[in-house]
């Protein structure tokens, strides 16, 4: 039975079937929409989860090589190497869409493109294990730049699927069997209507007929 | 034009600044937060923060998940991984798919 109270009138049922086509629409499309980002988010996902193992032994790496370097260099020294960066990393954010979710693309330029430029240190008073330090971590600079863009991008569409989902749910399960239930009632109602109808005329009919040519004294 | 940022403990970040991304170091908590919202503010399109000075901040790093920019990504600090950034991806596993049937084995 309709939950909500409803009109039983021809205008309803027209509004209601019209309601109900596009729920159906809606349903269909919404569910392609959830099967081909769940797709896309699941390869995604896979390969973030991939690039941030990569990306985290790296950091661990270059984080190990660091604390050696430090421990061969006075804590001054170490400062005054690292005081003044020459090299300078610009980022270039675009946007994609993907099935109606805009992710960011990043995409980085340095500064300068000599890749010695990370040393921004004249070799004479550090320590060489500086500079295998910088250079392990320089080399995952790459991979953090396509983790924090997979990273954001499964976060984005993580959020529009559960969105999705519930929509789905909703029409589903919600908005579809009441519309039903609705249009049932009413169509229910309108014959029983009509059948009342017919025979009060057919009461009337007879009852016009008795008083003409009085049936029941002969 | 976008630019780099990295929040986290002095000692955990000072190389990323060789590479020409805006070092933050910070202690506090509360530093951290004001920092954090101070960048993302400003143009910064990505921000890197340490798993440890992350795990101050707790929920104030919900707000920015659903945000385009700037992402905010988590990298393990010197002190170690604590594992939270593999535990943000399995998060989003569950938020998609319910529940997570991906990386359920995989543990650090």
């Amino acid at each position: 039975m309709a939950a909500k109270q409803v009109n039983p009138t021809r205008m309803e049922l027209t509004r209601l079937k019209k309601k109900r086509i596009t729920a159906i629409r809606g349903h269909k499309l919404l569910k392609d929409k959830r099967d081909e980002l769940m797709r896309q988010y699941l390869d995604l996902v896979r390969e973030n989860m991939e690039v941030r193992m990569k990306v985290e032994s790296g950091i661990k790496s270059a984080n190990r090589n660091f604390v050696i370097a430090k421990a061969g260099m006075s804590e001054a020294a170490l400062n005054t190497a690292l005081m003044a960066p020459k090299q300078e990393v610009n980022l270039e954010a675009g946007e994609k869409n993907v099935m109606s979710v805009d992710i960011p693309t990043f995409e980085y330029k340095t500064r300068t493109a000599d890749e010695n430029d990370i040393y921004s240190y004249g070799f004479a008073f550090t320590s060489s294990d500086l500079d295998g330090a910088v250079k392990s971590l320089a080399d995952v600079l790459p991979d953090m730049i396509r983790l924090a863009e997979c990273e954001k991008a499964c976060q984005l569409m993580a959020a529009e699927i559960e969105k999705t989902r519930r929509r789905v749910n909703a029409l589903e399960h919600v908005i579809i069997p009441e519309t039903e239930a609705s249009i049932k009632y009413i169509t229910m109602k309108l014959d029983e209507n009509e059948r009342s109808t017919q025979i009060r005329l057919m009461k009337v009919k007879d009852m016009m007929l008795e008083e003409a040519h009085h049936y029941s004294e002969k | 034009m976008y630019k780099i940022a990295v929040i986290g403990d002095y000692d955990s970040i000072y190389g990323f600044a060789t590479l020409g991304l805006s070092i933050c170091p910070v202690s506090t908590r509360e530093e951290a937060r004001t920092k954090l919202k101070q960048l993302s503010e400003s143009e910064y399109g990505i921000i890197y923060i340490t798993e440890k000075a992350a795990a101050e901040l707790g929920e104030e790093l919900e707000e920015y998940r659903g945000r385009a920019l700037p992402a905010v990504i988590l990298i393990p600090g010197v002190s170690g991984n604590t594992g939270a950034g593999v535990d943000g991806v399995k998060k989003t596993v569950e938020q998609a798919v319910g529940s997570d049937i991906l990386f359920g084995g995989v543990n650090e």
